[in-house]
């Protein structure tokens, strides 16, 4: 059963409101952070990997080129 | 027989296994927590000594328990990491640090919460308290070792070395609160005989403690699998997974 007679009632808390929704907001912060940051850096990391990857064909790609040239 | 455990010890394998897995914990963790949450804020009965502010232990216990079985994890796969050299290990011993050190801190700062309308001071210098900011330190030490050798092994093989010495404190934690009987109450659930509360503020609790359990299980798999990623991101199919997602995203 819902203990609260009403909305207000239930956010004062009878004067306890601010320390409960206080530990309730940082813990809801905190865990949110624990599972938002690993997925940026995967994100962020994935993109690096395939800047990469593009950076290391292309400079093959030139390595052949200035050798075909030379030899010429 | 040991193939199994070689296969365990493939990043690549876990990596695969976890991402079948996650969804699943995930949904399971997001549910058991609502259902905690309300519960605990809304249902669950006032306390009669203290009030409405007793509902911070519905965060605050499951908080600790975390901060506590993270550190075995932690502890436990550097261990592993140490005796078999097994990759993997070392890294869910590199992400579990974190997560643990986020999940001490919680419980620090609701108890510290919690502590002021009860025993008129947010920060006492109480036994449990005491060794719990021990433990916090000792989570922020890992990290500050993982970053403090410019080679992987050496950097993982001293965070396991540190992990390991402090696990004495995580028994002075348990006991804190009978050997030194101060400030903080005594534990609410006993693994011997019934918990220390009625059953109508007890069930939420255990929803909630549950839920924690299956959060701190995704948090550890998500930053592992971006360990992983980051020290195979030389390997064939690292490479070949990031240009999908990444075409994919386009």
């Amino acid at each position: 059963m819902f203990q609260f007679g009403s909305l207000s009632e239930f956010i004062q808390m009878d004067g306890h409101g601010p320390y409960v929704w206080a530990a309730y907001l940082i813990s809801l912060l905190a865990l949110l952070w624990l599972v938002v940051s690993p997925l940026y850096r995967k994100r962020k990391l994935m993109q690096e990997i395939v800047r990469q990857q593009r950076r290391e064909v292309a400079r093959r790609q030139n390595a052949n080129t200035t050798k075909s040239t030379s030899q010429e | 027989m040991w193939q199994w455990f070689h296969r365990l010890g493939s990043p690549r394998w876990f990596y695969q296994t976890s991402g079948k897995w996650l969804p699943w914990l995930s949904v399971l963790a997001a549910v058991l927590l609502s259902v905690g949450v309300i519960w605990g804020l809304g249902f669950a009965p006032e306390d009669a000594k203290q009030g409405n502010s007793f509902r911070i232990i519905y965060i605050h216990v499951p908080a600790s328990f975390l901060a506590l079985a993270g550190y075995y994890v932690m502890a436990v796969a550097g261990a592993v990491g140490l005796i078999w050299k097994m990759k993997l290990a070392d890294m869910v011993m590199k992400s579990a640090a974190p997560i643990g050190a986020i999940l001490t801190f919680v419980a620090l700062v609701t108890g510290s919460i919690w502590g002021k309308p009860t025993w008129g001071a947010y920060w006492i210098w109480d036994a449990r308290i005491t060794s719990m900011l021990v433990l916090f330190f000792l989570y922020l030490g890992v990290i500050a070792l993982q970053y403090s050798y410019t080679s992987q092994d050496a950097a993982s093989k001293a965070s396991a070395v540190l992990s390991l010495v402090g696990m004495v404190n995580i028994p002075i934690i348990y006991k804190s609160v009978d050997w030194w009987y101060t400030l903080h109450q005594p534990a609410t659930i006993k693994f011997t005989g019934a918990p220390a509360m009625h059953p109508d503020m007890f069930h939420p609790l255990l929803v909630m403690i549950l839920g924690f359990y299956c959060f701190y299980a995704v948090a550890l798999i998500l930053n592992t699998r971006v360990e992983i990623l980051h020290r195979e991101r030389r390997t064939r199919w690292v490479q070949d997974m990031s240009l999908k997602a990444q075409e994919g995203q386009t």
